[in-house]
């Protein structure tokens, strides 16, 4: 399968008044055709901006897409793109969904017309059709009356039916991307299985390709073929779903592993939280930025940067426990704490 | 929003009372001879003819009762103490058109001017377009309007020669006040667009409607105005508060015969009738322009009317 | 085993870890207040009025009174820096000796009304229910009053001629925003999560007022303040201005600048100096205003 996305190096940095924050740093990935890829990590660790970097969303200034980086949506170099073809690429090749379907409506159009409004951008068709199909649309979102609902402004929608809409959007001009940022983080939990049920569905039958960002393991379970972990702006570790879940080699992706609750193993003892914050993205970073958290850490772990190791094909991780020099670890398998007792 | 408009007619009506009860009670509180300040060298009898013309004879209460009758029944304020036989009904009347035909003018201009500047200021923000606008604003907000008036005076007809200082009857009239009376609404309201434009960009709606594809223009048009615009409504309560006050300076500056003018010189003359009178006036039209705005705003913004309609 | 890949104990790793210089809430504002270049000339502008309206009426060496008809209508000049008025009077004098009353009013006029406010918005705050209610309904009276016209209003009945009764006046319908703002803040306060927080971790509902309420509204007040001054200095002006303000021969700058008005064609320096003095302290207040706004909102802090 060939990659429809391929990020290459990504830096992107904010001008603040403390200092330039290296929010990421080098980021590589990329994405075949109908393939769902997850960023995973914690608040802050730069998963957010890189997806919103390959949208050319990022307000510049102050962020900073750094010389060098490269993102490509088939063969064509997005950073390059003009105006008019950047604008044809958003909703038209590629489409994103936001965090807070709260917010991420315009309260004064109602939603008939903000589904409409992308039809007639990409499709090039008129009001009265555009309106039809974005009843089709809501009814294919599973809103029920989406004749009358068309002419519901945003406010009138509980959040599961806003990110419906948010989902009709994005899917209404068949983007061959679809990047959804947290979708399900601001809703309630059994509202988030339907959303995550119904991308599932509308993935399949428009054979959409889809980064999802997310902080819940939970969803890279049921939702995602890959799973890529981020921390500190930096990819520590990419596999798919079963590597990630089950052979997974770097401490960080344990940690967040087992920080999970459990339900299916018997439970004596307490969840193991990470301890620590992540490193102030302002200060310069010099080895593995993991290392001040990491219970494994080594000298060297503090000085030099780790490179990055290819376990298998699609499975790379960047720690110096990989080195074999290094003293050998097992993953702590987390099974209740049976292993303290 | 029936049930909404009701209730706030209620209120308006019931502080229009207690304005009119207020002023009426408080002017005739102030101790010493109304009359005094003119009727000093008038012989006794034609001061006790003063009294019984005007009631003032009889006790506050049923003063009051006279004077509420009179207004609610004829719309009546009564006669000039300065000038007997003004009416005051129709002394404001004939002047308030005058006022009214500036003051509209005046407003129309300032919102319109203030609030295309305001956008361009965001949306140029932090460049020259922006400071130059800023600068204006401040300007604005912190030079009373009596100053811009006499540098507008001084410019303009003293200097340039171009427009009469003073007078009234012809559009040239009109300019230099209006201009004059608008700075500090197109101050407020470029500030107050300003800042709103530019949190409106930053809302999440704006990067949907980018990563839709839409185009810069667009979301302006479509998304950032619209958005912009409904709250800039909810400020136009005081702007006309700020014409009225205005109306007073420049309409003694301008020398135009309008009921700041003559309210002015009703307080020097400490004449008390057309003092009520015009407060009554100004008050009831200040609170009824607030209560329609607000009516306006609740029409306007879908989040507000739908809201008042559930309940 | 290479000595690089020795476990490293916890505690060296703290070492590592560079932080940043943690600063509080006054301080911090402090640092972004004074790196605001228009707000610290701002400050030192109205610095320097209030000093020369201290010591400016005497140093001219002309009292702001003495009628001197040989001199009237002077242009400025080395022996009257600022000219001389229609009676002959020093004008740097009496810009000086205005700007003690209008200075004197403003100041003192925010300050009552944001006391006055602040307390009364609290105390509807604190009590909600009907207390709340019934107090918001007065202020919502009050406010919805041309605040101008109330002003005159009072002017006209206390007979307003001296500081007193005009800051009486000024203060009596000016309250209310101030208020509704506090009250507004409190309420809010009162909502949010880290009060709750607090409550729920037991601490003291002095110590929750003390060290939580009165911080956060206190940037709000002092920005209002700062807005409030150019409000009052204003009013004062406008009052003067239409005459129902200071008497001569005591004056103000918008009296200065009311005397001035019907000859400025001739005279324009008559007007130019009390119209400048109020033009820059209104502006001042309004540009120090801005930069305490954008210094005290703990939400722009990154």
């Amino acid at each position: 399968m060939s990659s429809i996305l391929e990020v290459k190096d990504l830096k992107v940095s904010f001008k603040t008044y403390a200092g330039e924050v290296k929010a990421v740093r080098g980021v590589s990935f990329d994405l075949k055709k109908g393939e769902t890829l997850a960023i995973v990590g914690e608040s802050g660790c730069g998963k957010t901006v890189t997806a919103k970097a390959i949208l050319r969303l990022l307000k510049e200034p102050p962020a900073i897409i750094k010389e060098g980086s490269q993102i490509i949506f088939n063969g064509e170099n997005v950073l390059k793109m003009n105006k008019k073809r950047l604008q044809h690429f958003r909703g038209g090749d590629i489409s994103m969904i936001f965090q807070d379907p709260m917010t991420s409506l315009n309260p004064t159009m109602t939603i008939g017309n903000q589904i409409a409004e992308s039809l007639i951008i990409h499709k090039k068709i008129k009001k009265k059709q555009a309106i039809n199909e974005a009843i089709r649309l809501l009814e294919i979102v599973n809103i029920p009356n989406a004749k009358e609902r068309i002419k519901s402004y945003p406010h009138q929608l509980s959040g599961g039916m806003r990110q419906r809409v948010m989902i009709a959007i994005a899917l209404s001009c068949s983007p061959k991307i679809l990047i959804a940022d947290e979708p399900t983080t601001a809703l309630d939990v059994t509202i988030q299985a339907q959303i995550i049920e119904l991308l599932n569905e509308l993935k399949r039958e428009f054979n959409t390709s889809v980064v999802i960002v997310t902080h819940d393991l939970g969803v890279v379970a049921n939702f995602a073929d890959r799973v890529q972990v981020m921390y500190a702006g930096h990819v520590i570790e990419t596999g798919n779903k079963y590597e990630i879940f089950y052979e997974s080699k770097h401490p960080y992706t344990w940690a967040l592993l087992n920080s999970v609750p459990r339900l299916d193993i018997e439970c004596k003892a307490e969840l193991h939280p990470l301890k620590g914050t992540p490193p102030d993205l302002i200060l310069p970073l010099e080895g593995c930025p993991f290392a001040s958290r990491c219970e494994y850490a080594m000298e060297i772990c503090l000085e030099k940067k780790p490179e990055e190791t290819s376990i298998t094909d699609s499975h790379r991780v960047s720690c110096w426990l990989q080195d074999p020099r290094a003293p050998k670890v097992e993953r702590p398998i987390n099974l209740g704490g049976t292993t303290n007792e | 929003m029936g049930r909404y408009i009701l209730k706030r007619v209620g209120l308006m009506l019931l502080t229009l009372w207690i304005i009119i009860t207020l002023t009426f009670l408080l002017m005739h509180s102030i101790p010493g001879d109304p009359l005094a300040n003119m009727a000093r060298k008038l012989p006794e009898q034609i001061q006790q003819n003063y009294y019984q013309r005007y009631g003032l004879d009889k006790p506050v209460v049923v003063q009051y009762g006279i004077f509420m009758k009179n207004l609610i029944t004829k719309g009546d304020l009564g006669e000039s103490l300065v000038y007997p036989g003004r009416s005051v009904t129709e002394t404001i009347s004939k002047n308030s058109k005058v006022s009214g035909r500036l003051g509209i003018q005046a407003l129309a201009m300032g919102v319109t001017i203030g609030i295309t500047l305001g956008i361009i200021a965001a949306l140029n923000r932090n460049r020259w377009p922006d400071f130059l606008v800023m600068f204006i604003a401040i300007l604005g907000v912190s030079i009373p309007l009596f100053i811009i008036a006499a540098l507008l005076q001084y410019f303009f007809t003293a200097k340039l020669e171009l427009l009469p200082t003073t007078g009234w009857g012809k559009f040239k009239h009109t300019i230099l006040p209006s201009i004059a009376m608008c700075f500090g609404s197109i101050a407020t309201y470029a500030r107050y667009m300003r800042s709103n434009v530019l949190e409106i960009v930053n809302q999440d709606y704006i990067l949907t409607a980018k990563a839709k594809g839409v185009s810069e223009f667009n979301i302006i048009r479509k998304h950032i105005f619209r958005n912009a615009i409904l709250p800039a409504l909810t400020i136009l309560g005081p702007q006309i508060a700020g014409i009225f006050t205005g109306a007073f300076v420049i309409e003694r500056i301008f020398g135009i015969p309008g009921l700041g003018f003559y309210y002015i010189n009703s307080i020097n003359d400490r004449d008390y009738t057309m003092i009520i009178g015009t407060t009554v006036f100004f008050a009831s039209l200040f609170i009824i322009s607030q209560l329609v705005v607000d009516i306006l705003y609740g029409v306007v913004d879908p989040r507000i009317r739908v809201s008042k309609n559930s309940r | 085993m290479e000595t690089a890949f020795r476990p490293v104990a916890v505690e060296n790793k703290e070492k590592e870890v560079i932080a940043r210089e943690s600063v509080s809430y006054w301080k911090d504002a402090w640092r972004r207040l004074k790196t605001n270049k228009v707000a610290i000339v701002a400050i030192f502008i109205l610095a320097t009025i209030v000093i020369m309206t201290i010591i400016g009426p005497s140093i001219s060496g002309h009292d702001y009174k003495e009628i001197n008809s040989s001199m009237i209508n002077q242009r400025p000049s080395v022996e009257h820096w600022f000219g001389t008025d229609a009676l002959g009077r020093d004008i740097f004098s009496r810009v000086w000796q205005g700007g003690r009353i209008s200075m004197i009013i403003g100041l003192t006029g925010a300050l009552i009304a944001t006391v006055v406010g602040s307390i009364y918005g609290s105390i509807a705050a604190y009590f909600g229910g009907r207390v709340d209610t019934i107090m918001m309904r007065i202020v919502e009276i009050l406010i919805s009053l041309p605040y101008l016209i109330l002003v005159i209003l009072i002017s006209i009945i206390l007979d307003s001629r001296s500081i007193g009764t005009m800051l009486l006046a000024l203060t009596l319908a000016g309250w209310c925003g101030i208020a509704r703002l506090v009250r507004g803040q409190m309420l809010q306060l009162k909502q949010q999560e880290f009060i709750m927080a607090a409550e729920a971790l037991g601490v003291k509902p002095w110590k929750i007022i003390v060290k939580h309420l009165i911080p956060n509204c206190l940037g709000i007040i002092i920005v209002a303040i700062s807005f409030d001054v150019p409000g009052y200095i204003f009013a004062e002006a406008f009052l003067s201005y239409i005459g129902l303000g200071i008497q001569p021969p005591g004056t103000s700058w918008g009296a200065l600048a009311s005397a001035a008005q019907q000859t400025f064609i001739f005279h324009p320096y008559q007007l130019f100096f009390p119209a400048l003095m109020i033009g820059l302290t209104m502006l001042s207040f309004t540009l120090l205003g801005d930069g305490l706004r954008d210094a005290l909102d703990p939400k722009l802090r990154q």
